[in-house]
């Protein structure tokens, strides 16, 4: 599939989205379909501080529970509240449903990331594995 | 240069190709390339199979579990002398759950005891203990004049289970199916197949039959591809292992590593009413003796999130102060039922029904309760 060009993507799965110094994280639609049916997701509070690459919080199917890596390092402002009663709708729309907003805090981060057309790659590999 | 041990190959079902092609998520299981759950866009995902089976009917591929036939004069015996229940009490044609058990007690396996004829079982046992529990009952049962048979690569064995499961497969086979009680069998001609076994038995807490046809690939993709096709106006959906642990742990029902194992004994698993002391001897009776007038110390309960989180497998169970006093051998999402439950191992003093304990989520104690189990129990239809 053609993932959204307006964002870029990790090799864990996540998206970010950006505008102006806020950054809109989620997980892709390889991810939802690779988890399955989603029945959970703890994200951090507003205020915490996230770390590029580091852990920030766990996505959940029925069977298994998996990390979610921050793409890039700054301070949580906003938390989708729908996902703690509707975590099925990261399996619905993935790239539509955002899990939280940050501030960034080291913008040059992002270089590091996928672009779409290099995701879309990458997946390319590793679901042909 | 070190030297490699040889890595068993991964084992495949006559089903495995089936599976594949029809795009099912794979896993291996106990040893074995086993379908997890299958794609939405054949009604699949481990949810909408669980749901298909609680509320209309899903299929499973379960030719993983083994077979071990006991023929002979004194095939009873033997069946009596390895398991706990009493096989004494079955006509021919009925079917129980059982275990059979280590001289301490513990479980060796649990297992359905089938009487097929006047002087023939068929015992149906777990996947991953095939070769342990063969051995098990050859060698426990050479004083017995009866033959004893690994039947285990002979069928294909496909569960067919929810309220419609019955109508879907009476369009299949000539046999009266309405005669058939729970957890009796019949044989009858089955898509075209003569004398197949079926047995009003499965692991869902749901009505249902499993059927035994020949393991070759050929019959076991037509007989499941024929399924489907006569499922179709009660709208079955093909079941992977996902949806088998939710069903069967929202029924309570234990699995073998998990609830029993070789260092649990009857009564802490709680299956006292399938172990029939008033049989003057079997394995392990002497023990239970002794651990019944000990004291049994720990107790299987069923336990439901109060907060936010889920309880998996090996978390550890801690009291309202925070100290460690079990651990869950069994834990998920209940797709029917929409909590968060799991079974658990707590000290005798603690199992009371109400009591709140905390499962170690991430280092954090999330709220639970001790409930009633099982925590799912379907209606039972009337006439």
């Amino acid at each position: 599939m053609a993932y959204p060009t307006d964002r870029k993507y990790t090799k864990e799965h996540e998206w970010i989205e950006v505008n102006g110094t806020t950054g809109t994280v989620g997980i892709t639609d390889y991810a939802q379909q690779s988890l399955g049916d989603i029945v959970f997701v703890e994200t951090p509070k507003v205020g915490a501080e996230l770390t590029a690459g580091k852990t920030f919080g766990t996505v959940e199917s029925v069977k298994a529970v998996s990390d979610l890596f921050a793409p890039a390092s700054g301070t949580v402002t906003e938390v989708n509240a729908e996902l703690a009663t509707s975590p099925e709708k990261v399996n619905q729309n993935a790239h539509g449903s955002w899990m939280l907003k940050l501030t960034l805090k080291n913008p040059s981060e992002l270089d590091r990331l996928f672009s779409a057309a290099e995701y879309e790659k990458f997946v390319a590999e590793e679901a042909g594995h | 240069m070190s030297s490699v041990e040889a890595m068993p190959a991964i084992r495949k079902t006559a089903l495995n190709a089936v599976h594949r092609q029809m795009g099912a998520k794979m896993v291996e299981f106990n040893g074995w390339d086993m379908p997890v759950e299958y794609p939405a866009s054949l009604g699949g995902g481990i949810i909408a199979e669980h749901t298909a089976v609680r509320t209309a009917v899903g299929i499973f591929d379960v030719s993983h579990m083994g077979d071990i036939r006991l023929a002979g004069p004194q095939a009873l015996a033997a069946v009596q002398h390895i398991s706990m229940n009493d096989a004494s009490r079955l006509a021919v044609g009925q079917a129980q759950y059982s275990a059979l058990l280590y001289p301490e007690g513990t479980f060796v396996d649990d297992v359905i005891v089938h009487r097929l004829g006047e002087d023939e079982y068929l015992l149906v046992i777990n996947a991953g203990t095939r070769e342990k529990d063969f051995s098990w009952v050859r060698n426990h049962t050479r004083e017995f004049d009866c033959v004893v048979q690994n039947l285990s690569d002979d069928y294909t064995q496909i569960a067919i289970q929810g309220p419609k499961g019955v109508n879907l497969l009476q369009k299949l086979t000539d046999a009266d199916l309405s005669a058939v009680k729970f957890y009796w069998v019949t044989r009858g001609k089955l898509c075209g197949l003569n004398n197949i076994l079926m047995g009003r038995t499965g692991y869902t807490a749901e009505d249902g039959f499993e059927i035994y046809v020949p393991a070759d690939e050929a019959t076991s993709a037509r007989v499941w591809n024929e399924i489907l096709v006569a499922g179709r106006e009660f709208n079955v959906v093909p079941c992977g292992l996902g949806a088998r642990n939710t069903l069967r742990l929202e029924g309570k029902l234990p699995l073998y590593g998990h609830e029993i194992s070789d260092t649990i004994n009857v009564w802490e698993a709680g299956l006292d009413r399938f172990c029939k002391m008033e049989k003057p001897e079997f394995m392990g009776r002497t023990a239970l003796e002794k651990a019944k007038a000990a004291g049994v110390k720990r107790t299987l309960v069923g336990l439901e999130m109060t907060e936010r989180g889920i309880a998996r497998d090996g978390y550890k169970v801690l009291d309202g102060g925070g100290c460690e006093i079990g651990y869950v051998t069994s834990g998920s999402p209940a797709p029917f039922l929409k909590k968060n439950i799991a079974l658990s191992y707590v000290p005798r003093e603690l199992a009371a029904v109400g009591t709140a304990v905390k499962v170690e989520i991430r280092g954090q104690g999330v709220g639970a309760v001790v409930v009633p189990t099982p925590f799912y129990k379907r209606q039972k239809k009337t006439a």
